[in-house]
């Protein structure tokens, strides 16, 4: 028998609310956190909105110590602040500097989609082109290596078991998920944080803006401007922040007490090959569906159990081919389709933190029994349409809400889905 | 700049490195960086450069490996400055 795992922490850092309390209100209110970028426009990037943490640089000066914050980009600040928050919120004793005992029992998958390019752009680069290496400092290497988020968690904590940095494009953050469910149920590890972080910086936006997947339609009207599902959905918002899940063994969680979020059912990753529609940026929609029938498969849930759905949904051309894969791989009519959310049509697209923030959403909602707003989706595109009823443009109270399934794609053709569900004692 | 203020310079660039608040409320010329502040050694080169700042100087990667205390530090920022 394998072992069953569950949420017993979550953290987050989004655009819309800083702060688990904050993003649930945040959520209920359909709050947006997408704002004018003046910067972008200055740029001359065709999209001069963006989704970016409010308060988060203070947050991390306040609480990390100050030659930890020097050392630390944009998107180590992020990862660090919702990684303390899930470990708090799991009721795990902050450890000083000073102690010596590792946790060998506690893992981490934090992942991120891009990485440190604020220092490569505004450090790296600069000094090292203007022959002033020894001006970099210590601090670089830490803050451009992949695995710098993953590591610096490690050393506030005291992590022990397997820590890493996943890397899988948009899918990152709900792949990392996948791998800590894995991890705990064959034994390996007691309790892992997952999740993903992106840092904020023009410079990670400006391939998607050159490459014209960004909206360009919305820039007088930055709370309107991310639009999953609808008729006028016209690129995806680029946004950043974090969000951290305590995975843990459900054992380990009863017997020393913890709170419990959530059960993590099952998941699966995969990828469409690039084959058969898919490409670099286009999914192979056979890869979507198999990869959505594998995690059903994986938490032994039937199709007809899920109760809603929260997308990957960016508000590009893919949302109709994904609302499609999700009735074709759950074998649900629009008569009968779950309900379907946008967390995107609140904050955007996080990128590699996408499916660690809406994960914290996802567990959320399963918690308390709701599904949140999916705005600017008052004109669905015509695919969409005879889903309209599934997609709740107010809070949807849903008290009998069991199952809740999460899903990201990635550029690479990569998919992720996870199945939360419902705890009950 | 006398050397107590220098002094308290230096002690002001190395405080968010130190580990040791006790060793830093005792600090005197003969506190080593390393072994009593705790500073990790990876970060002297921040603190190198912080210094360079700080006072408008240049420092050689061969001095630095002179340094060892705090009155190191000093000693060496005071040649610099002279």
């Amino acid at each position: 028998m394998t072992r069953r795992v569950v949420v017993t922490g979550i953290g987050v850092v989004a655009p819309n609310a800083i702060g688990v309390p904050a993003f649930e209100r945040a959520l209920r209110d359909a709050r947006s956190g997408v704002r004018a970028v003046a910067r972008l426009r200055e740029l001359g990037f065709g999209c001069h909105v963006a989704g970016v943490p409010e308060g988060a640089d203070d947050d991390a000066r306040r609480t990390f110590d100050a030659d930890e914050v020097a050392a630390m980009n944009s998107n180590h600040r992020f990862a660090c602040l919702a990684a303390l928050e899930a470990w708090t919120d799991a009721r795990l004793p902050r450890v000083e500097r000073g102690d010596d005992a590792v946790d060998w029992d506690t893992g981490a998958v934090l992942g991120t989609g891009i990485g440190g390019m604020d220092t490569i752009a505004e450090r790296v680069v600069p000094l090292t082109d203007t022959g002033k290496v020894r001006r970099l400092g210590s601090t670089v290497v830490e803050q451009v290596m992949a695995s710098g988020i993953s590591a610096r968690v490690a050393g506030l904590f005291a992590l022990g078991n397997q820590v890493t940095t996943n890397s899988s494009a948009c899918c990152t953050g709900t792949e990392a998920i996948v791998q800590g469910l894995e991890r705990i149920r064959s034994g390996r590890a007691t309790r892992m944080l997952c999740g993903g972080s992106e840092g904020a910086s023009h410079h990670i936006w400006a391939g998607f803006d050159a490459m014209r997947v960004l909206t360009r339609a919305s820039n007088d009207a930055p709370e309107r401007a991310s639009r999953p599902m609808s008729a006028s959905a016209a690129g995806f918002v680029p946004a950043a922040g974090a969000g951290v899940l305590v995975l843990e063994s459900l054992e380990s969680a009863l017997e020393r007490g913890a709170p419990i979020r959530a059960e993590v059912l099952g998941g699966a990753v995969n990828c469409g090959g690039h084959r058969r529609g898919g490409s670099m940026t286009a999914p192979n929609r056979d890869g979507v569906r198999r990869c959505i029938r594998a995690a059903l498969a994986d938490a032994q849930v039937m199709p007809d159990a899920v109760d809603a759905i929260n997308g990957h949904l960016t508000a590009t051309a893919a949302d109709a081919a994904e609302v499609g894969s999700w009735a074709a791989a759950l074998e649900r009519p629009p008569a009968a389709f779950p309900a379907i959310t946008a967390t995107k049509s609140l904050i955007g697209h996080a990128l590699g933190a996408a499916g660690g923030i809406e994960s914290v959403a996802s567990v959320l909602m399963v918690e308390r029994g709701f599904v949140h707003p999916s705005r600017k989706c008052e004109d669905p595109h015509p695919e969409i349409a005879p889903f309209a009823a599934a997609i709740p443009r107010a809070l949807r109270p849903m008290p009998e809400l069991r199952v809740l399934a999460k899903a990201s794609f990635g550029f690479g053709d990569v998919n992720a889905c996870v199945l939360f569900g419902k705890w009950t004692p | 700049m006398d050397q107590t203020e220098m002094m308290s310079k230096v002690v002001a660039i190395l405080t968010p490195y130190t580990k040791n608040g006790d060793a830093l409320a005792h600090v005197d010329a003969t506190t080593h960086i390393l072994d009593d502040l705790k500073v990790n050694s990876a970060r002297l080169v921040d603190v190198i450069l912080a210094f360079e700042d700080e006072f408008r100087i240049e420092i050689a990667d061969d001095d630095v490996d002179d340094v060892n205390t705090v009155g190191d530090a000093v000693r060496l920022i005071a040649s610099k400055v002279s």
